[in-house]
Order: structure tokens, then sequence, then C-alpha cells
């Protein structure tokens, strides 16, 4: 199995933004969604554009896994762009193809559109990319802790993603193993008719489940006997904190917003 | 007399009320600072005795006392934790996203506070000898590498007893001996008492006492030497004796008598030397 195999997206570092507390970067990225929808002209979506991409080199992710994340969405963008290219009837005409013409209007609309989904993947990837998904799991168990008042399950919640991340691996090298020795028993996992590679996953998943029950019981009489009875009065190791770093980028973004709200059209 | 920790009186024990019984009547006491080996083949009840000690099970039938308790519904949270388990798989005890957080994650059930938990997570961990592994995750590690994370992490809430239940099963000879040599040095090192679970011969060794089960009765209690002394009847009762052992065997059959029953092939040489410096 590789042993290089990284869950999630997360790309190692030592960058600002890798050392920035998880609920900043959700906070900050929870916003950008929304006032991304405010930008309306070539000031405010440079303001935008300006804060997404310096975090992107402050960050500095190799560029390649930033367009790996994008490939999936690639299609979306360019297709909205073609669509408003083709169907806003606004502004001037400037060139035509015969049948269609194409308006100004359009073109900018469709770059306008694109550019906000390309800010809404880039922003959101960044946080993926620089964020363990044991750092997200803490954020967001420490940011839905007021829920515990309506008695929602916070705690258990977070151990049960946390637990997850950790067994994905073991898993996977699992399923290795068995469609290995499926194989060697004469499964064919990789050709043949669709239906018929559907059916050779049963012998597969089978086993997989069987064990996975298995591990799953004695793990909690582990956990029991290591003295695990609930969130109640339970410490924990992994800390996040506050710190001047946060409220620098607090600060930057709020400029951020300010400065879109006071360019944007009305 | 060395204080009792744990004591078993007229304990008997089953699954459910129309299953047979697991335990049969069994009383022993384990003393402090003591290591105890329990060996026994497949279903002689060696690992309920386990369970039993820790409140993950309770007896039908008599009372086990550990440092004074009983075991019961009320006691088992402070029983738990004086008593410490490592379990059979590796991969099934291990909770924590990296090594650190796995061993803390014993601590932060009892609520240690955070910068405590950081200075005995660097004591455990170096104690086994892990320390430079403190931020690996599970699947980088060996089998027995996890075990000794598990160790570290019984050893971080500071137990007055280690239960290993066939700890070193599923591990290859490499990892067996880490292991081994892990927990007697651990034992040296803290005030405690171990109890050792397997069947394997082999590791009843360095024990100081060793309790045989056989079909949820204590079949003998004794010293390693003593046991290997029975190695007809141990294999009668479907246990595997060690080589040296039949070896030893083979030797007296033949006119070489050797005086003591040797415990390793050390013994054994030095068994032989001794006869031959004598002839």
């Amino acid at each position: 199995m590789n042993n290089s195999m990284i869950i999630g997206q997360y790309v190692p570092g030592n960058s600002l933004i890798h050392r920035l507390d998880p609920r900043t970067k959700i906070t900050i990225i929870f916003f950008f969604v929304f006032i991304v929808f405010f930008a309306n002209n070539l000031v405010s979506y440079t303001i935008l554009t300006v804060f997404a991409l310096s975090s992107m080199f402050i960050s500095r992710v190799p560029i390649r896994f930033i367009l790996k994340g994008l490939t999936p969405v690639w299609f979306l963008i360019v297709f909205t762009f073609i669509l408003h290219l083709f169907v806003t009837k606004e502004g001037t005409v400037f060139f035509d193809l015969y049948l269609f013409q194409f308006y100004t209007g359009g073109l900018i609309q469709g770059i306008a559109i694109s550019m906000r989904f390309f800010l809404l993947i880039l922003m959101t990837s960044m946080l993926t990319l620089t964020t363990t998904p044991i750092e997200i799991t803490d954020a967001i168990e420490d940011m839905l802790h007021p829920l515990k008042k309506v008695k929602f399950p916070v705690h258990e919640l977070a151990l049960m993603m946390s637990i997850s991340l950790r067994f994905i691996p073991t898993l996977m090298q699992e399923t290795d193993k068995i469609s290995k020795a499926q194989a060697s028993r004469g499964v064919d996992f990789r050709t043949g008719p669709i239906k018929e590679r559907a059916k050779a996953v049963v012998p597969l998943l089978v086993p997989l489940f069987v064990s996975a029950f298995k591990r799953a019981e004695e793990l909690a009489m582990a956990m029991e006997a290591r003295g695990y009875q609930g969130g109640e009065g339970r410490t924990k190791l992994r800390e996040l904190k506050i710190e001047k770093r946060d409220i620098l980028v607090y600060l930057l973004f709020a400029c951020a917003i300010a400065g879109l709200f006071l360019t944007r059209n009305y | 007399m060395r204080k009792k920790i744990i004591e078993f009186r007229n304990v008997s024990f089953r699954y459910g009320d129309e299953q047979p019984w697991v335990l049969r009547n069994v009383s022993f006491d384990v003393y402090e600072k003591e290591w105890l080996a329990i060996i026994g083949h497949n279903g002689s009840g060696k690992s309920t005795i386990a369970k039993l000690m820790n409140g993950l099970l309770f007896p039908q039938e008599g009372e086990i006392i550990i440092d004074g308790q009983q075991v019961n519904d009320e006691s088992i949270w402070s029983i738990r934790r004086d008593v410490g388990m490592v379990f059979q798989n590796p991969d099934n005890q291990f909770v924590g996203t990296t090594v650190q957080d796995d061993v803390a994650f014993g601590m932060e059930n009892r609520g240690i506070p955070r910068e405590e938990m950081i200075k005995r997570i660097n004591e455990t961990l170096s104690a086994v000898g892990m320390q430079e592994y403190h931020m690996t995750e599970p699947h980088r590690l060996s089998g027995g590498q996890k075990q000794r994370v598990a160790i570290a992490s019984v050893l971080a809430i500071s137990p007055k007893v280690l239960i290993l239940d066939e700890a070193t099963a599923m591990l290859d000879p490499k990892g067996r001996t880490e292991i081994m040599s892990t927990v007697s040095e651990v034992q040296d090192k803290n005030d405690l008492s171990l109890i050792t679970i397997t069947h394997d011969l082999h590791e009843v060794v360095q024990a100081e006492r060793v309790i045989v089960m056989n079909n949820g009765e204590i079949w003998d209690e004794a010293v390693p030497r003593e046991i290997f002394a029975k190695k007809d009847e141990l294999r009668k009762i479907g246990l595997d004796v060690p080589f040296v052992t039949i070896l030893a065997d083979e030797l007296n059959a033949a006119g070489i008598n050797i005086e003591r029953e040797p415990l390793n092939q050390e013994e054994l040489l030095e068994g032989l030397w001794t006869l031959h410096s004598r002839t």
C-alpha cells in the first residue's frame, strides 16, 4: 500500500495560512462565500481576487495541487461563461456570427460569474489544502459547542469523525488485501461488462463489512477499558488558540469587506 | 508476604444463562509488583479472566476484589484507573489519529490537565522507545510499534496492574521480542503488577509465577520451571512445549541427565557444560 497516502487534500506546510487557527479559516471562508455575491464591478472583484490570490501565495501550496482541486469544476466555470455569452443580450454587439450576436454585456456577465465560481472554489480548497482533517474536526466541535445546550451530541459527532479519519487508511489497506485475496481465487474486478464487475464487488464488500464490525466491537471494548465514559469531564490534548496572527487576518479580511462595500455599485 | 492487589474468590462466569460455564470456581491472588503469567489453550477462559479484572465483564458467582475494592458497577471507573489493559489486535485499540493523540486518549477520559498530559506523553513514549514517532499516524507503524504505543497509553495513567491479553499473538517474532523486552523493562522501572495472558509457553519463562488454565478451571499454579517439567501433561491439554524443553527431554531419554529443567537455550547449554566438566 502506498505509504505516502494522505487523507483528503492536505498539503503539509508551515506557512501563515497553515498555522492559522482552523476556526479562523472556517469563519473567513464562510463569510467570503456570502460576500462574493456582493461584488458587481471591476474594483470590487479585484479586491476579492487580490485577497484570494494573496492567501494562495502566502500558503505556498504548489499551483498544481490547487489546479487539481479545480479540475472537477472547470467544466462548470466554462459552461456558465458560454451560457452567459449566448443568452445575455445587453450592451452593443461586438461580434456577429450569422445566427448569433454576441453582446458586450454577455461577455462581461460571463466573466463575472465565472470569476465568482473560481474565487469560491479557490477559497474553499485553501481550507482543505492547508488544514488537516483532524484540525477541521476540532474546529467544528468547538464551533458547534453552543448546540450542546439543545442536547445536540457535539462531542460524540466529533469523536465519530476523528475515529472515521483514523480508520480510513486501515480499511483501505484491508480492502487492498481482500481484493488481492479474492483475485487470487479467480474474482475478476477489471474486465467484463459493468453488471459482472458490479457483482464482483460483493465478495469484496462482505468480508470488509464483517471485519469492520468486528473492529468496531473491539475498539469499543478497548475504549471502555481505557476509561472512556462520554464527553463529560474530558480534557483535550489538541488545543485551539486564537493568536495575534488570527486577529491580523480577521482585520485584513474586514478591510477587504469594507473596501468591497465602498466600491461596489448600488 | 506481599500485599494482595487482585483477589479472585470462587469466581464463575458464563456469557448467557443457557451457555456453558467459561470459568468454574476460580480462586487466585495477584500480589503487588509481581509478574504473573496465565496460560491456556484457546477457550480455556484465560481472556475472560482479563476482562473480569477490568470490569468489562461481571461474574455470575463469586467476587473479585481489586486493591480493596469489589468490582461492581460503581467501582469500575476507579478500577479501570488501576488496571490497564493491552489487547490482542494492535489496530483495533488505536483510537487516536497520531501516536501522541492515542497516548492522550486515556488521560483525556480522566480529565488530566493538558500540561500534565504533555509531560506524561513524553515520559511514557520514551519509556517504550517510541519518542521519535509521537506525530506518526497509526498506518505507518508496525504491529510491534502499535503495541508499544498501547503499552505507553496504559502507563500514562500510572496503573497498579498492567494486563497483556495475548498482546503478542498477532506480531511477528521480532515484534514479539520487542514487546517482551519493553514489558520487562517497564515493570522494572515502575511499581507494577504485570499479568501476561498467553497460549505460548515461551512467554511465561520470565514470569515469577504461572497459572495454567484448562476448561475454565485452574489446572496448575507454580513457578515456570515446575510447569515446564510437566511437559507431557501440558501437551495433553493442548499447549505447545518449547523446543528447548523437548530437546532436554530427548537428551534425558538418551542418557544425558541435565540437572535443572532448562528454560531457554543458555540454560540448556550451561547444563550441558556442567555435565561435561563433571565427566
